[in-house]
């Protein structure tokens, strides 16, 4: 993490150039959030790419933490969750009283109910950092949980708290009914929450935030208090991750007690981490993909839950910069003319491909096993014949020697023969290194 | 009344004596190797189940020696594997490793054994009332398990004080260096370590299994009671950690023996509406509020005594 977020360059010049490069990333997110329903117009493609609006601003937000201030936090589903709560009941008050309040304006009730839990708990648990704020998170966050349970009148108890986003007053006459409508008010939230994200990382105090993280002592010589940094840092967090536990309250018309649970906490973990916390863009990358695989990998497995979870230790050992620390890795080969770069990525890929064939085999024979044994342990009483990955073609029978031998063979011998690609990959590696800074120079 | 008060005290001793046995390992290493298993509570779980697959097949007592063996093995593979090799990443990637550890070993144990509750019942050599406290027979398992967690108590102790190897344990926690300087090779001592720490859990977890419930979801309700025993103590500090254990252990017992509440208290002289939050306040019981009391002490000791009980490090 001590790369800090070189995502976007800064830009000091006030030429057009330097404004497209400043601006032009935000033109190009608000045409790509506008356009993307016309490419993936399928209803289950719009609800997905609710969850992800709503992921991008929870993950963001707890990067605030992580990424930007090094607070790991295990309890931050509790903002989100409380701030859930907090918009389910403010959207019942305004449709009973009949305030005149539109659905677009009821996040700001969610952020105003993160940031006040962000600094009721951020006073007790950001006195200390390091591994016992991790902890503190996590009893705070089993606090809230278990506290779901008894303060039923607001919680709801099992069924939660339900509220009618239609019966608000209209916004220009929508009425947010359509999926569609609170796709493009999730995109608008999303839009500006990153936006306002991205510029409290280059404020004085998102520098604080970077300092502290890096060596809260010598903060405290050049006369600051990292106590204090952590608070705010804190507290804005709680606002943002407010926002995106509102925009699920509104997304699904639901609060529920496991909105405040440690598996949400958990997941948020998971996405910021595995698209990588030095980076702005890393959790943005994560919310996507890990929203991706969750809805995805479920189709394909009954125990998915634990093909993520090797997938996640497997980023902490090899990639602890996560995928987006895997893709900036690339960005020292983005120079001299196009044609050299492209001959460059070109055979770069070539030695990727190598590489991912053998990977790809020892991948496969690792799940056939998982999946051979799980049906052997769990599914003895549907008989020998499993449908591998849930696929009607690929039929095995668990009781033959031959998909074991298979598998094991796969999964030795891909690994074996993934291990010689490695020097072909280092080679290719530094050879476009070379090249790179010779054509750079 | 009194007859309550011995019964639950032998409750909350034991459950804070098996505590203990998680904590201990949690807390030496963290002090060694800063730090906190996250999947601890995975290494009692796997206890219990593996603890129960033995005693299926061979019966209770080589459950008891094997699980905890196999269990540490295990322990100490992942850290020499594992670990070692994210150690150069940072603390924060350490703990998160152990956080998907947690996380895969409940999703293995749902694999092999199924979601449901195992029938792990305690070995019919024990299964008899061991003497009885007024009119209650107190059983002779429970006696065990409490007689069993103080021998290993006093073992640790007397591992960590009086032998070689103990004190070259307790000069690691303090001075790795020059303990590798010595000649000793550091790295194989937590390798040891975080073998021996995952093994006393699987030692709580085969003897409390059977006495309480075996399911995969045991480690994820566990977990984070036993962070908030080391916080609590001190993190790092193992005398801390064992009041803080027999602290939690007596709290959640006496709570959930007793039924008073803010109405029992004050009678009918305030009666807030149904259906408000001043209601579910006014009404709830104290058994209702004992899985929070935890996480209530814990957040009162960080106002008042933020390095724990007994703690000295503020990491």
């Amino acid at each position: 993490m001590s790369e800090t977020t070189k995502a976007i360059p800064m830009a000091s010049e006030t030429s057009m150039a330097a404004r497209f490069k400043r601006y032009g990333i935000w033109i190009v997110a608000t045409i790509i959030l506008l356009v993307a329903p016309y490419i993936f117009s399928s209803g289950a493609s719009i609800t997905t790419m609710c969850l992800m609006g709503i992921m991008i601003v929870f993950a963001l937000s707890y990067n605030m933490l992580l990424g930007q201030t090094g607070m790991l936090s295990f309890g931050h589903a509790v903002y989100y969750g409380l701030a859930a709560f907090a918009t389910a009941h403010m959207m019942n008050w305004v449709i009973k009283t009949g305030a005149p309040i539109p659905l677009p304006l009821i996040p700001l009730a969610g952020a105003a109910a993160g940031l006040f839990f962000g600094i009721v708990f951020g006073a007790v648990s950001t006195k200390r950092g390091g591994t016992a704020f991790a902890m503190i998170s996590l009893g705070l966050g089993e606090l809230v949980y278990s506290s779901s349970l008894i303060l039923r009148s607001f919680f709801g108890g099992e069924e939660g708290i339900s509220a009618d986003r239609t019966k608000l007053l209209r916004f220009f006459g929508y009425n947010f009914g359509s999926q569609i409508q609170v796709y493009y008010l999730i995109a608008a939230w999303c839009l500006l929450c990153v936006i306002l994200m991205y510029a409290i990382t280059r404020t004085p105090l998102g520098r604080m935030c970077n300092a502290v993280r890096e060596n809260p002592e010598r903060v405290e010589f050049v006369g600051y208090n990292p106590q204090f940094v952590r608070f705010i840092a804190f507290a804005l967090g709680g606002l943002f991750a407010g926002v995106a536990g509102s925009l699920a309250a509104i997304n699904i018309e639901l609060a529920q007690a496991s909105f405040v649970g440690a598996a949400q906490s958990g997941a948020v973990l998971l996405a910021a981490y595995m698209g990588g916390v030095a980076f702005f863009v890393g959790p943005i990358l994560g919310a996507i993909i890990v929203t991706l695989l969750s809805i995805k990998l479920s189709d394909f497995s009954e125990i998915w839950v634990l093909y993520f979870g090797i997938l996640f230790i497997t980023i902490i050992l090899f990639a602890p910069y996560g995928l987006s620390g895997l893709l900036m890795m690339h960005a020292q080969f983005w120079r001299g003319p196009l044609s050299s770069r492209i001959a460059r990525f070109g055979k770069l890929f070539g030695s990727y491909l190598v590489a991912a064939i053998p990977a790809l085999i020892m991948i496969l024979g690792a799940i056939l096993l998982i999946e051979m044994i799980h049906h052997i342990v769990q599914k003895s009483a549907e008989g020998p014949m499993m449908h591998f990955l849930r696929s009607s073609r690929f039929t095995v029978n668990t009781h033959t020697a031959l998909p074991w031998v298979g598998g094991i063979v796969a999964l030795i011998g891909g690994f074996f023969a993934f291990r010689m690609t490695w020097p072909v990959v280092a080679k290719a590696w530094n050879n476009a290194l070379a090249d790179a800074q010779r054509s750079g120079a | 009344m009194a007859e309550l008060i011995i019964i639950s005290t032998l409750n909350g001793v034991l459950y804070g004596l098996l505590l203990f046995l998680m904590a201990s390992g949690l807390t030496l290493i963290f002090s060694m190797m800063g730090v906190l298993n996250f999947a601890h509570a995975s290494f009692y779980m796997l206890g219990a189940f593996l603890g129960y697959q033995i005693s299926q097949w061979a019966g209770f007592v080589p459950a008891l020696i094997l699980a905890p063996l196999i269990a540490g093995g295990l322990g100490a593979l992942i850290e020499r594997f594992g670990l070692r090799t994210v150690h150069k990443h940072g603390h924060v990637a350490e703990l998160l490793f152990t956080f998907g550890l947690a996380f895969i070993i409940e999703e293995i144990v749902q694999m092999i054994w199924g979601k449901l509750a195992m029938d792990y019942r305690i070995p019919s050599w024990l299964d008899f009332p061991a003497f009885t406290v007024y009119a209650t027979n107190y059983p002779a398992y429970k006696t065990f398990m409490l007689v069993f967690s103080i021998l290993i108590f006093i073992g640790l102790i007397l591992l960590l004080t009086r032998t070689r190897a103990g004190l070259i344990i307790q000069a690691s926690l303090t001075h790795p260096n020059m303990v590798g300087m010595l000649g000793h090779n550091v790295p194989r001592v937590f390798m040891m370590v975080f073998g021996l720490g995952t093994a006393l859990a699987a030692i709580a977890g085969v003897i409390a299994g059977a006495a309480f419930v075996t399911q995969s979801n045991m480690a994820a309700l566990l977990g984070p009671i036993l962070f908030v025993v080391v916080v609590v103590g001190g993190l790092g500090s193992l005398w801390g950690a064992f009041v803080a254990s027999l602290l939690i252990g007596l709290l959640q017992t006496f709570a959930i023996a007793s039924d008073w509440s803010l109405s029992k208290f004050f009678g009918s002289a305030f009666s807030p509406t149904r259906g408000t939050l001043l209601f579910d306040i006014w009404t709830v019981t104290i058994a209702q509020i004992g899985p929070i009391l935890p996480y209530l002490l814990l957040v009162l000791v960080l106002i008042f005594r933020p390095t724990g009980l007994f703690g000295t490090r503020d990491t």
